[in-house]
């Protein structure tokens, strides 16, 4: 049983179709990548930083890789559109791993940002896309340098100096593949010196799809001054596998807020790593995870002060129902560099059912006496006097529960600042927990169907 | 008389220790009822178990509550036919505004009788109408239920549930504890207000002053479990006067 050596052989024996289809940038990586790789192999259950989670069950199952680029079609005019109330996102659709812009995407885009897929970046524009392209990520995490290994092409992001984005950008990731699929992602996210931007991506599986597993990098270089908004969302299917990581490298002054938001999944793993290489950073990192069914959500996240004066917050929270197994491995690491560091982590979770199971491992690294840091962890259930108390005022009893689950997500869905986003989210996140079929409206996509495991 | 509730011979445990032993009692329309008594005597388990709370067990009685075995009802189905309890200690719920939280109550109960959900605007004047029959602050409607209120503040806001719910019999569960006397006079006068000839108040205290306010119909003390003595108002003035203990020492005895 060896998943990664799988992987490595397919890549030797499909090298120079896999190259061809690629852009040189991705290409010059791949050797390194290979090198540190064949020493590797896939983390399993209980190896140090993923105790409850198996990244080689994960990649074990065979499935294909689309190394010709074959266009899989999939109807994105039926799909969902995570629609934001009163606000037109500039929207992208990436299906499996491959970019669709939406139509005349280019030209409602401000001159000098770019929104497109890496390929077109290396034709457009190579010298950034290699100036940053593996930078941020590196290579020491088994899953990064295996996707490294494989992606031919993503999306790229380019915020130029100053320039304010006014309207949201929108990944909207649909997987569709009929038979078993590895689909292999990259996003880098430049936002230069004083920019400002605020992007959501969304991974939606459609119904029809056969078993996906998703491996995802995303790089994210956050320049002096600048302000970037990220918001994942995950809603996709029992059957979807996700293996993602997300590297952020932020500069002096700047100030990045990201949300991990997991409502529907079937076995999820998000590492985040956060660089906070700069002074007068702020940094706001907030997770929510529903569980339900068997699914499995794991998120393990570095915030890493290596300059003096930032501050930074993390927040992650968690409601398991059936039984379903939540994971949180939250760590701060306060470097000898990073005197006046202020960083906070709070990891809260419900447990709803007898059978679902938490393990939360909050961790404080301090090489500095001059920080004010704290960390803490509960796990519990819902409040039975709340919820007596809203019984005895007619409220059924299943309503009351989603209203104090709800409440429970309330502020985690408050420090997400992108307008309409917030709005919507409550209404995922309510009707989630409702369990209601009209998750979002008229949508197509498997999450909609909220079968208990299919 | 037209009976709402009767209760007969009713035994409820909480934790294993039996805390009601044969309590029986009888509500009228239109009536108010006093239930004095001292610590421990079983207060709030009666109001706990006649609202439906899970943590406590009926070992035995009947509760009839205008035709209903009340004690077959959930807490919400309760509520619905009309029972409303005005917690001792309101809960705080983070995260759920008072508007939502009542909007829920509502729409609930014009579910069960098969009415649509209230109108907005309708919804809204009605918040605002009977806000103002317990001078709960407008501020309030937006923050989270309970949480940051005042003592004063949570014990009007009960009132003001009561208000929105029109209950048909509000147990009073040591309304007056934790107010001064403006806030006392305040829910006592929202109280009165909501008091028809349809529906009845039973008022758990401990001290007569409550009942300077809300003037009741009947006074019973409630010991060991078990309703021991029920006379008219001037009972209550005699306990303020005497405290419980010739009552203790009677029924001990006995």
């Amino acid at each position: 049983m060896n998943a990664l050596k799988d992987y490595i052989d397919l890549y030797r024996e499909n090298r120079e179709l896999l190259e061809t289809q690629s852009p040189e940038t991705l290409n010059a990586m791949r050797p390194k990548a290979l090198e540190v790789l064949e020493s590797k192999r896939l983390p399993e259950k209980g190896d140090p930083g993923y105790e409850h989670i198996s990244i080689e069950d994960m990649f074990a199952p065979d499935r294909g890789v689309n190394i010709n680029r074959v266009a899989i079609p999939a109807d994105t005019s039926s799909a969902f559109r995570c629609g934001l109330p009163n606000v037109t996102p500039l929207l992208a659709y990436v299906i499996n791993d491959t970019f669709v812009p939406t139509r005349e995407l280019d030209r409602r885009l401000p001159e000098g940002l770019l929104f497109c897929s890496i390929k077109e970046a290396a034709l457009k524009h190579p010298q950034i896309l290699s100036r940053y392209y593996g930078t941020i990520a590196g290579l020491t995490d088994t899953t990064t340098a295996l996707n490294t290994l494989l992606a031919q092409d993503g999306v790229m992001i380019y915020v130029p100096e100053g320039m304010t984005v006014d309207r949201p950008l929108q990944i909207l990731n649909l997987f569709n593949a009929l038979t078993p699929l590895l689909a292999v992602r990259r996003i880098l996210i430049v936002v230069a010196p004083g920019a400002k931007v605020k992007i959501i991506s969304c991974d939606h599986t459609l119904p029809e799809a056969g078993n996906i597993l998703s491996s995802l990098v995303t790089e994210i270089y956050v320049a002096e001054n600048a302000t970037l908004d990220f918001c994942e969302m995950e809603e996709t299917s029992a059957r979807t596998s996700r293996c993602a990581g997300i590297y952020v490298s932020q500069h002096s002054d700047s100030d990045v807020n990201i949300s991990s938001v997991t409502l529907l999944c079937g076995t999820t793993r998000n590492d985040f790593d956060i660089a906070v290489d700069g002074s007068g950073c702020r940094t706001r990192l907030s997770g929510m995870a529903i569980g339900s069914a068997d699914s499995v959500t794991d998120n393990s996240s570095r915030v890493r002060h290596l300059k003096p004066r930032s501050e930074s917050t993390q927040l992650f929270k968690y409601v398991l129902d059936d039984r379903s197994v939540g994971s949180f491995e939250g760590n701060i690491l306060v470097t000898p560099q990073a005197p006046f560091t202020q960083a906070y982590q709070s990891n809260r979770n419900i447990i709803a059912s007898q059978q679902a199971k938490m393990y939360t491992r909050p961790q404080l690294e301090i090489y500095n006496d001059d920080v004010k840091c704290s960390h803490g962890a509960t796990t519990g259930q819902l409040d039975n006097e709340a919820l007596f108390y809203m019984r005895t005022r007619g409220i059924p009893e299943h309503e009351a529960r989603v209203m104090l689950m709800q409440a429970f997500m309330a502020d985690v869905i408050e420090s997400v600042r992108i307008d309409g986003l917030r709005e919507r989210l409550r209404m995922l996140v309510e009707n989630r927990f409702a369990g209601t079929t009209m998750a979002c409206g008229d949508c197509h996509t498997a999450c909609n169907k909220m079968e208990d495991g299919k | 008389m037209t009976k709402l509730l009767e209760i007969q011979n009713l035994k409820a445990s909480v934790e294993g220790k039996e805390i009601l032993r044969g309590l029986s009692l009888t509500v009228g329309e239109g009536e108010v009822h006093a239930i004095m008594g001292p610590n421990g005597s079983g207060k709030s388990t009666l109001s706990e178990v006649l609202a439906g709370n899970p943590a406590f067990t009926v070992l035995g009685g009947q509760v009839d509550f205008h035709g209903l075995d009340l004690l077959s009802l959930s807490p919400e189905d309760r509520s619905h036919e009309g029972l409303f309890l005005s917690f001792q200690y309101p809960v705080e719920i983070p995260g759920v505004s008072m508007t939502n939280f009542m909007r829920a109550a509502i729409n609930a109960k014009r579910k069960y009788f098969g009415m649509d959900p209230m109108p907005a605007a309708e919804f809204l004047k009605m918040m605002r109408t009977r806000r103002e029959l317990v001078e709960l602050d407008n501020k309030l409607a937006s923050r989270s239920v309970n949480e940051g209120f005042s003592g004063g503040e949570k014990k009007r806001n009960e009132i003001f549930q009561m208000a929105m719910l029109e209950p048909r019999l509000a147990i009073l569960d040591e309304t007056d504890s934790g107010l001064d006397i403006d806030a006392l006079r305040i829910v006592a006068n929202g109280v009165n207000k909501l008091k028809s000839p349809h529906n009845a108040t039973i008022v758990i205290t401990h001290y007569q002053r409550l009942l300077d306010y809300i003037k009741p119909d009947f006074v019973h003390v409630l010991y060991k479990g078990r309703i021991v003595r029920t006379g008219a108002p001037e009972l209550a003035l005699e306990l303020e006067e005497r405290g419980y203990d010739w009552i203790k020492e009677a029924e001990d005895n006995n």
